[in-house]
């Protein structure tokens, strides 16, 4: 009769059947699928007009529009962490003593029954054929155990038996990334900074939930450069950082796309950049021409810059910068104002609507002045991100690969020979083995170690 | 010789050497195979010179970068992973038929390139997230992965024409052993996981460097990591459940669907991070 199972022993038997990886597996491809498909932490909006009333509610639900970090998609990693180490452990238990024996030992008559068995004769003594056998298994797998039998000499040798831990390795490495992401997850953060040039922040915003975070140090952007190629598409851009602790310059240092800066753990990346929107402009190049002789001159201002004009009576001042300039009820949209003084003393207010350069000839005045070129100054957009968990992750990439490499590539293979004695002087060789994988590469091997022993 | 010429003469090339492999297989000559195997030779060599001159060529136009940067290049340099490791396959297993169901893909990839009006042939610049020594090892790395998974799509196809009975007259009988046809899709598929593993790696610790996350759940990395799971599951079932024949030639089919996907799909119906190639 079959004795009745206890939970914990059925609960040891769920987890550890290769079964339910599959499924897993399976599961997390599939849902996974879904966040590619629906919008990622999108607004309300974006979904409702998307889905409508009903599908949001079953978004919301369910998380999707947060999938990865959903109670269930993080149960379905639960679940296939445990499963792994329970899987490990169980087999394990088994193998470790194959892996690690107290004493190699081999079955004969299981190498004598093997399909691989490839007999060869040989017309050289006993004694000496041993001798030839030897060398070659020593070489090409490694310590022989020699034993006498009735009838001749078997030989045995193997290699690679360290190899049956490499699966186990690739095991142990999904564990260290999943734990990395944890703490990744508990302890880091990912923020965001828009930062002008010439501003200081001792905070940045968390991207997900847009609250600020203190960072324990200042970061001051002192220039930011962007470069383009011919085309128009930027080639580089640049922050000049220094970071300021306690009220004390610590250092500076440029930071491009791909060469962050990492201080106490902080990373800070170059991820974007624009035009700043809350600081005036840096220079303006203004364009003023004289209408009798159409004599142009340009100039590089700043805003209350005064500039005497080539006639060497005039002047102009350039006051203020309008984000809505007003023009008889009408919004002309961003404008600068200046003030013109002709050689007769009277002073001119001028708009120079940016969107429409030619707006001030028609004042018909003396002069005509346009903006040309306005240098705004830029914001740069930073991304500073916390990971203590990266380290677990790497730890998680290097074992995976290697416990990969192990496992695809390297086989505990086991090499048996058997000489005997046949006729008066010639005696049967046969060379069987066996291998935990790639019976193909086995194969092969075989045939080269009866062509070193031939050619003896 | 420009690299534009080197590789329209490349697809050219293929196409022959996928026509003689096709005709060796219908009229079951093996001389034809023979000559498709070294046009195939021929055509990587020419692949291999344009990808060089198409380096060459982006510094002297003042860009200087590998040739990985769009899907043009991509798909070039996809071309050249299959060819070079179908040519390594049939050279350690002397089984030239089996060229029949790869050498046609070489072609395609190249061929798609160069004739689809959508994909731009342009020599462009790169972008500033681009600039990364990590670009050249992880596109490298992805596309052995896709080559890899190609090549055992292209010999689980084998296990659905073979005729079970081996006296059958078809000339799908000639194909290799059943042994011989699940040892090569398992190596290929074997090869691929390894080099998706180590390209979805780079391509993370390349993130980790550049936006501050080794993942962040764009589009292509999930769906890199849902072929990674496919094939995952590919291994269990292979090792653990013993799974052979049929139904592990459909995991592998299902699997480089979703390398397709990964591949085209996310390029063209999704957005994210990877758009440009």
């Amino acid at each position: 009769m079959k004795k009745k199972q206890t939970i914990p022993e059925l609960i040891w038997q769920f987890f550890c059947s290769v079964k339910l990886t599959v499924y897993t597996l399976i599961l997390l491809a599939a849902t996974s699928v879904i966040g590619t498909v629906i919008l990622q932490n999108g607004a309300p909006q974006q979904y409702l007009k998307l889905y409508g009333q009903g599908g949001y509610n079953l978004i919301r639900i369910l998380s999707i529009d947060d999938m990865y970090q959903a109670w269930w998609f993080l149960s379905l990693l639960i679940i296939l962490c445990i499963n792994i180490v329970v899987c490990s452990i169980d087999r394990l238990s088994v193998t470790w003593k194959i892996i690690f024996p107290k004493k190699v030992s081999f079955n004969a008559d299981r190498f004598r029954k093997l399909k691989n068995k490839i007999t060869f004769s040989g017309n050289k003594e006993i004694s000496a054929l041993v001798k030839d056998c030897e060398a070659v298994l020593g070489k090409s797998a490694g310590k022989i155990i020699k034993e006498e039998t009735d009838s001749g000499v078997v030989l045995y040798a193997e290699k690679g038996r360290w190899t049956r831990i490499g699966v186990y390795v690739v095991h142990v490495s999904i564990i260290f990334l999943l734990i990395g992401a944890l703490i990744g997850a508990l302890f880091g953060f990912k923020a965001s900074l828009n930062l002008d040039e010439g501003a200081t922040s001792d905070r940045a915003f968390l991207s997900k939930e847009r609250v600020p975070i203190k960072l324990g140090f200042s970061i001051r952007c002192n220039d930011f450069d962007v470069k383009f190629y011919d085309t128009g598409a930027p080639d580089e851009f640049k922050s000049s950082l220094t970071i300021i602790e306690n009220g004390q310059e610590s250092f500076t240092k440029d930071i491009l796309v791909n060469h962050p800066l990492r201080y106490k753990g902080i990373n800070i990346f170059q991820s974007s950049y624009g035009q700043s929107r809350s600081s005036s402009p840096e220079s303006i190049v203004i364009e003023v021409m004289e209408r009798s002789t159409g004599k142009v001159e340009t100039h590089n201002m700043k805003l209350g810059e005064k500039v005497q004009l080539a006639d060497g009576q005039s002047s102009f001042m350039l006051q203020e910068y309008e984000p809505h300039f007003d023009f008889k009820g009408n919004n002309l949209g961003q404008a600068f104002v200046g003030t013109i003084k002709d050689n007769d003393g009277k002073e001119i207010m001028v708009g120079l609507p940016l969107r429409f350069p030619t707006f001030d000839k028609m004042r018909k005045g003396k002069f005509a002045v346009a903006v040309k070129e306005v240098e705004q100054k830029y914001f740069t957009g930073l991304q500073i991100t916390r990971d203590p968990g990266v380290w677990y992750v790497y730890i998680g990439f290097i074992l995976m690969i290697i416990g990969c490499w192990i496992t695809f590539f390297m086989a505990h293979q086991s090499f048996f020979i058997e000489i005997e004695k046949d006729r008066d002087k010639a005696a049967r060789i046969s060379l069987s083995g066996t291998t935990n994988r790639n019976a193909q590469g086995l194969k092969l091997k075989l045939n080269t170690i009866v062509k070193k022993i031939e050619g003896k | 010789m420009t690299s534009s010429l080197a590789l329209s003469s490349t697809t050219f090339i293929y196409a022959l050497a996928s026509t003689f492999y096709i005709a060796s297989f219908a009229f079951k000559k093996q001389a034809l195979a023979k000559i498709g195997f070294y046009t195939l030779i021929i055509g990587f060599v020419d692949n291999t010179a344009g990808i060089i001159l198409r380096w060459i060529e982006s510094y002297q136009m003042g860009y200087g970068h590998a040739p990985f940067a769009n899907m043009y290049e991509s798909l070039v340099f996809f071309s050249w992973t299959v060819a070079v490791l179908y040519i390594f396959v049939e050279f350690k297993y002397k089984e030239s038929i089996i060229g029949v169901f790869v050498s046609p893909l070489v072609f395609l990839a190249i061929a798609y390139a160069s004739f689809d009006p959508s994909i731009s042939t342009k020599i462009s610049p790169l972008i500033p997230a681009l600039k990364s020594n990590w670009l050249i090892a992880h596109v490298i790395t992805c596309f052995l992965g896709y080559a890899g998974f190609a090549v055992a799509f292209g010999f689980s196809i084998m296990y659905f024409i073979k005729p079970k009975d081996p006296a059958s007259p078809s000339i799908f009988a000639k194909l290799p052993s059943w042994e011989l046809i699940d040892e090569l899709t398992y190596q290929m598929v074997v090869f691929g996981f390894l080099f998706l593993t180590i390209g979805i790696i780079t391509g993370s610790v390349w993130a980790n460097s550049a936006w501050g996350k080794y993942w962040s759940w764009d589009p292509k990395e999930t769906w890199s990591l849902i072929t990674w799971m496919i094939y995952a599951i590919f291994m269990h079932l292979r090792m653990m459940r013993g799974w052979h024949g049929n139904n592990l030639a459909w995991v592998s089919i299902i699997g480089f669907i979703a390398v397709l996907f990964t591949y085209f799909g996310v390029n063209y119906l999704l957005s994210g991070l990877h758009s440009y190639g």
